[in-house]
């Protein structure tokens, strides 16, 4: 009895995590909300606080938000099994939909109706990529020193091609001797 | 064998220093791609487009779309697993201690000079894929250029939801740029 149910939890991550990979357009920020619906409400897997760790997490770790939430809900659950069996679920979907689409795509890609389409999406995509550097910036740029830092970096990145690596480790770096010297300023 | 290497090197990489969300890391991952020449400009445009268009995370379908379109079903196995390992191991590391990772340091860190770097990332991303949408054979494309102003009017003003505004854009096109 209690193997049969520990395997349902297997399975139930695996299909959890598969379904929030195959219906949620827009990346993994629209997922955060959805799938912190899902645990807490839903399933009861995680109370509030545990799901804010593990948004708080998963967005402050490097890599793909949706597979760190993914691994911490499957570990949290059911240990190194129930993130590997979660992980997958997320992935999954996306692998199978763009090979599909790319197949199509291989074939009417030159098509000029298709061609059109195409010239539509990619200003669509601009579009989204110039709304998101708007939203997410109102929230960021609140003081001057994060003014600099995002100035310097895209003219590193942009202008003098220097690789993102490396704005990652300075920029960390700074925002780490940012928090030591105001720290240390509170003491005082 | 060298392609496959290739493919997982550039996408774990982004699993180690992509911050932000996937479009923060189109420009790490255009990087990678163009140092070993396996895509175009225009064809790193249509990969942004589709990893936008399709369902799931976007790093993942645009590593997934990168590793197919160049060497077939491996590819986009081996891109994919790179994207997904670095997450994996990290996470099921900070997972044994969440409450000190989540008030240290480093996170703060992160917080303070990272964020404001990933914004500049996601206009970076808007550039590369600006140039190669509005600009052809040098002269400007201004059918494209205003889709892509009315597209930052609907999504940020109207607030339709944007697969709408991919979907109406897509149909323009078709009638328009067909």
């Amino acid at each position: 009895m209690k193997n049969k149910k520990e395997k349902n939890i297997y399975i139930d991550l695996f299909i959890t995590f598969f379904k929030l990979g195959l219906f949620t357009l827009g990346g993994g920020m629209a997922m955060i909300p959805i799938l912190e619906d899902i645990v807490v409400k839903k399933k009861n897997w995680l109370t509030q606080d545990e799901a804010t760790d593990c948004i708080a997490i998963s967005q402050s770790l490097p890599g793909v938000i949706a597979i760190n939430m993914a691994t911490y809900v499957g570990r949290f659950k059911k240990g190194l099994l129930g993130s590997l069996v979660a992980t997958i679920g997320v992935i999954l979907p996306s692998f199978i939909v763009i090979m599909l689409v790319s197949t199509i795509l291989s074939d009417i890609r030159d098509n000029s109706y298709v061609n059109g389409a195409f010239v539509g999406l990619k200003a669509a995509a601009v579009g989204m990529i110039v709304w998101a550097v708007v939203k997410i910036g109102k929230g960021v740029f609140n003081d001057i020193m994060s003014g600099i830092i995002g100035i310097a970096s895209f003219i590193a990145i942009w202008v003098f091609n220097v690789s993102v690596i490396y704005v990652v480790l300075i920029t960390c770096l700074i925002g780490i001797a940012y928090i030591k010297n105001s720290e240390r300023g509170k003491v005082k | 064998m060298i392609i496959y290497l290739q493919l997982f090197l550039i996408f774990f990489r982004i699993g180690i220093f992509g911050f932000g969300g996937g479009m923060a890391m189109l420009p790490l991952m255009y990087q990678g791609i163009s140092f070993f020449g396996l895509m175009t400009k225009e064809e790193f445009a249509d990969l942004v487009a589709i990893s936008q268009v399709t369902p799931g995370p976007i790093a993942v379908n645009a590593a997934t779309f990168a590793g197919f379109s160049v060497s077939g079903i491996a590819g986009a196995f081996f891109a994919t697993l790179g994207v997904a390992i670095p997450a994996f191991i990290l996470v099921n590391i900070v997972f044994e201690f969440v409450k000190r990772f989540r008030e240290s340091i480093l996170v703060k860190g992160i917080f303070k000079g990272v964020r404001p770097a990933t914004v500049a990332m996601i206009a970076v991303a808007a550039v590369i894929m600006g140039e190669s949408t509005f600009v052809q054979t040098n002269t400007m494309q201004w059918i494209p250029i205003a889709m892509c102003a009315i597209s930052v009017f609907m999504v940020g003003k109207l607030k339709l939801s944007p697969i709408l505004v991919f979907a109406i854009m897509g149909g323009i096109g078709v009638v328009v740029c067909g």
